[in-house]
């Protein structure tokens, strides 16, 4: 059976200044049907379904609505042929509620008396032209009545409005609660968790009739459970009639829900085929133009010893809530630690209070500075520290013996550090509670933090990624100038080690594309040689082929005695690269788990496990 | 589905990732030509001479060379206030106050002078005058800056107040210096600027170079510079990378209260020798349009400096010679000349591209009326 078509692309063809974002692209979307688009960065998928949206217009081509010519010249254009997308990015008013937010911009509809009265006449003349005199009094007077209420209609239609503009929450929430939705539509959007946006965004979008929904990358921030949510929604929803795209690269996800997957590959539609009739690896090749191994190591922990204790650690968030909530675990030095949960419970506080960027209410956090026998600097220590902590008995010469620093002068002490002749005895052990952020990270502990945006921590959007390079090592020396050798250096071996993809090394790092800014930050925090490695979703918006580099780079990590915590969302990943994997809920560990036990059921439910 | 949503819309407005450096050079200049043409169709209402307006607007800025020397010296104060507020705006701190806190240093600087001069030598006087004003402004700039860093106080609206609180202890200071009731303080006969080649303005003119170039590698080869642009950029990341953001704040509005005050300086000790409430006379405002023109390069600031001193200086001239009337017509040329520059920003961030008449034209044919309407655009 052939389904009707909805929409069709004829040769699309799309460029922006010299890059070709589109070409010669041929898409077919049925109704009722859930197609994915499926293909690598900057292959032009988003790009494609703006020009749907009427966010782009194409350069050459046409579209076809329902078997139509049409001009999608604005996204109201494409609202008007019932199309309708959800952004990856939300625009949504934060301090509107939900239901403000899906019936913004609806206007009382136009009821005018007087149009009104002009048709019901004309509709009565016609009617009086052939009929009896007795006949046309009573037809008459029925017309007039008709024409005398309408004033009284539009008052209702006013009061209607007025109900619904009163009632919007409650309105809304039938339409949400038919789809199978669980939202509450009266809180505000700043209260909401990014799947509740998104919920938002999507019952907008069919509250405005929208019969064809994209969505852009709609899994990238959910959780397990939250996705097999959205699944049975959308599967509603096309059992319903309506046509779905989906953009994404998540190919499990494409397998699971998808009737079609169109695969694009550097802005050229490669093929579109059934799910049925294709796997994994099939689309992978299609997609990547090659064949790739989709394995991740795990390599054994190399003298796993701890690195980061946390103890009883609470933060408060802005609210005066627990954001993290007596929060205890050890992280050892050579291992991959993984920390899941549904994004907003506490992973962000947890990583940023370790960082420094956080204060903390309570708790500790004790780093184990891997010191032992290795020599002590002025780094961070001045003088006098080093002549306090030798009283206590620290330090050792490298011949064994205990130093004594007792009687001695600045200059000769200055000279045994500076000849690295005073080592460590154990591993330094250092309470991060009072340090600094600059202080925390010149300690060692590296946060590659990959936020909702990515460009607002650790990078400068409008620098170059020489610039950004500069970051962390701008205020070294004494000179009040900036020294951009060594960063440049730093950036082009990042550039060229990582594959990023860019125009040159003083390009700014906005414009790059996602997984390309990824690489830089993740590649300049760890060109420090961290011991502790933080990294929050490092692959939250990339393709294959940049994420495995980036498990490629945690494991290389690891190998190096590094201690890595790994904040992730897909649970396959997690259990596939994490030696351990602890569990958060609402600011609180609801477990750890060995990576190579763990059991998605297992974690899924630990992640939504609530006080017993 | 009606015919109009079939049509393919007129124009589209395309944000170009990139521009030659030349083609937005070509814009400029063009935007230039325009806006010196609409002056002078608007000069040519009154004066009903077209070719005259371009005579008078030369002569007046390059005339005589007393006017030349007032050209230079008038373009050294406006690029001299705004580099000083470039700093803080590099950092995102719209700073609108500098009118206000070079007023400050003028009034301390007069103070000086008021109160000293004569009584001590000369040189010694005008160095306590560099030091009171670059106090005093200091002082005007960092007030708003410590209320910005300590508490977030919106410090748009606190400079601007500042400016009038600068304006107000002016006319106090004179009430109570000038008790004759002209309520105008006369030159003063002490704490001025030496001459050099016998010209007045020729130190004036050095200074601000120097201080030019200053600003132009603190700000780019500086470690200050860098922390600047970050902190401007993304406070988060400055954060994470452990600079002090409050710190940073207060020590770039230092930084520019400094400069502003040397300004202030300039003019009560290079220039106007006095001090009255209108003796910055809007320059302040007019400073954050250089700067902003110039995208906050120094260097770039010298050229919008001077486009913007030598339209006021030649509209003033038509405006003698035409008999015209009031300066209004040197705000509005000045106004109409500058629209057309800052206008023109906008086709170099957008591409306008026009709609290809009659599709079914063949691709030879499509591809040369795509690049006749960029020529067009590019004209406009």
């Amino acid at each position: 059976m052939k389904k009707p078509v909805a929409i069709e692309l004829k040769n699309i063809t799309k460029t922006f200044g010299e890059v070709v974002a589109n070409k010669n692209v041929n898409l077919t979307v049925y109704r009722g049907e859930i197609l994915s688009v499926l293909g690598e960065n900057g292959c032009g998928k988003t790009t494609l379904m703006n020009m749907i949206s009427g966010i782009y217009f194409p350069d050459e081509g046409e579209i076809f609505v329902n078997g139509e010519p049409v001009m999608i010249r604005s996204p109201k254009d494409a609202f008007a042929y019932k199309i309708g997308m959800i952004h990856q990015h939300f625009k949504l008013v934060d301090v509107f509620t939900a239901a403000d937010n899906i019936i913004l911009g609806e206007k009382m509809p136009v009821y005018s008396v007087t149009e009104e009265t002009k048709k019901i006449k004309e509709k009565m003349e016609k009617e009086l032209a052939d009929v009896s005199d007795e006949k046309k009094k009573k037809i008459q007077a029925k017309y007039l009545a008709k024409i005398g209420a309408l004033p009284f209609i539009k008052l209702g239609k006013a009061f209607k409005f007025g109900h619904l503009t009163k009632n919007r929450a409650k309105v809304l929430q039938q339409i949400a609660d038919q789809y199978g939705f669980e939202i509450d539509l009266s809180k505000k959007i700043y209260d909401m968790s990014v799947s509740e946006k998104q919920t938002v965004e999507i019952i907008k979008v069919l509250y405005r009739g929208a019969d064809i929904l994209i969505l852009d990358e709609p899994t990238a921030v959910l959780t397990p459970q939250e996705i097999k949510k959205l699944f049975d929604v959308l599967r509603k929803m096309r059992e319903s009639g309506k046509s779905i795209i989906i953009i994404t690269h998540k190919l499990n996800e494409v397998m699971e829900i998808s009737d079609r997957v169109a695969v694009l590959r550097k802005g050229e539609h490669i093929a579109t085929v059934e799910t049925k009739k294709t796997n994994e690896k099939e689309l992978t090749e299609m997609m990547v133009g090659k064949k790739i191994d989709l394995n991740i190591e795990r390599p054994e922990p190399v003298d796993p010893k701890p690195r980061l204790e946390i103890k009883n650690l609470t933060i408060m968030n802005k609210e005066g809530g627990k954001a993290v909530d007596d929060v205890s675990f050890v992280i050892n030095g050579g291992e991959i630690l993984g920390i899941a949960g549904i994004s907003g419970n506490g992973q962000k506080e947890l990583l940023e209070g370790i960082a420094g960027l956080q204060k903390t209410e309570s708790g500790d956090i004790i780093f184990h500075n891997p010191k032992k026998n290795k020599p002590v600097t002025f780094f961070h220590k001045t003088l006098k520290q080093i002549k306090e902590m030798a009283k206590q008995g620290f330090f050792h010469y490298p011949d064994g013996k205990k130093v004594d620093l007792t009687g001695m002068k600045k200059k000769e002490i200055e000279k045994l550090v500076n000849e690295e002749q005073i080592l460590f005895y154990e591993d330094e052990i250092i309470d991060l509670k009072h340090k600094t952020p600059l202080e925390i990270r010149e300690l060692g502990i590296k946060l590659s933090f990959v936020p909702e945006d990515r460009l607002n921590m650790g990078l400068v959007g409008n620098m170059s990624i020489v610039d950004n390079m500069l970051l962390k090592s701008y205020r070294k020396g004494k000179s009040i100038f900036v020294n951009r050798k060594k960063p440049k250096i730093l950036a082009d071996e990042i550039i060229d080690e990582l594959e990023v993809v860019t125009p040159s090394d003083m390009t700014p790092v906005r414009k790059l594309s996602g997984g390309n800014v990824q690489k830089v930050l993740v590649g300049r925090e760890i060109s420090s040689s961290p011991k502790v490695l933080m990294a929050a979703y490092p692959v939250r918006g990339l393709d294959i082929n940049s994420s495995y580099l980036i498990y490629n780079l945690l494991n290389q990590q690891k190998q190096k005695n590094v201690a890595v915590i790994f904040v992730g969302e897909d649970l396959d990943v997690l259990m596939a690269l994490c030696d351990r994997i602890l569990v958060i809920c609402s600011g609180r560990v609801s477990g750890i788990v060995e990576g190579k036990k763990a059991k998605k059921e297992e974690l899924g439910l630990l992640m939504t496990k609530t006080e017993e | 589905m009606n015919e109009k949503m079939k049509k393919e819309p007129l124009v589209h407005i395309i944000k170009r990732a990139d521009i030659p450096q030349w083609k937005s050079w070509v814009i400029r200049i063009g935007a230039g030509v325009i806006g010196l043409l609409l002056c002078a169709g608007f000069s040519c209402i009154f004066s009903k001479d077209f070719g005259g307006f371009f005579a008078e607007l030369f002569n007046g800025a390059f005339g005589t060379e007393r006017r030349i020397w007032m050209l230079f010296q008038n373009i050294a104060i406006l690029l001299g206030i705004a580099i000083a507020l470039t700093p803080a705006f590099k950092m995102h701190f719209w700073n609108i106050g500098a009118e206000g806190q070079t007023l400050v240093g003028c009034l301390a600087g007069a103070a000086c002078v008021f109160y000293w001069g004569g009584e001590i030598p000369e040189g010694a006087l005008l160095v306590l005058m560099l030091v009171c004003s670059m106090i005093a402004s200091v002082i005007w700039a960092v007030i708003p800056a410590i209320f910005k860093a300590l508490f977030n106080t919106n410090e748009t609206l606190f400079t601007l107040m500042m400016n009038y609180v600068a304006a107000a202890l002016v006319s106090l200071c004179i009430s109570i210096w000038v008790t004759s009731g002209s309520g105008v303080l006369g030159i003063l006969n002490f704490g001025h600027l030496p001459k050099i080649m016998n010209q007045q303005y020729f130190l004036n003119i050095i200074i601000v170079v120097l201080i030019t170039l200053f600003m132009f590698f603190y700000l780019r080869y500086s470690k200050h510079g860098y922390e600047i642009s970050v902190v401007g950029e993304s406070t988060n990341t400055a954060k994470y990378i452990g600079i002090y953001v409050k710190k940073v704040i207060i020590r770039t509005m230092i930084v520019s209260g400094l400069f502003c005050g040397i300004m202030g300086w300039i003019l009560v000790a290079g220039t106007n020798f006095t001090v009255y409430a209108d003796i910055v006379g809007g320059r302040g405002f007019t400073a954050i349009l250089v700067s902003w023109l110039a995208h906050f390069n120094p260097f770039g600031m010298i050229l919008t400096a001077f486009l913007v001193v030598f339209m006021q200086q030649g509209a003033a001239q038509v405006n003698t010679v035409y008999q015209l009337g009031p300066s209004a017509f040197e705000n509005i040329i000045v106004g109409i000349f500058l629209l057309c520059i800052i206008a023109c920003e906008f086709f170099i961030n957008y591409q306008v591209k026009f709609r290809v008449k009659n599709k079914n034209a063949t691709p030879e044919k499509k591809e040369k009326k795509t690049t006749e309407s960029a020529e067009r655009e590019e004209k406009a």
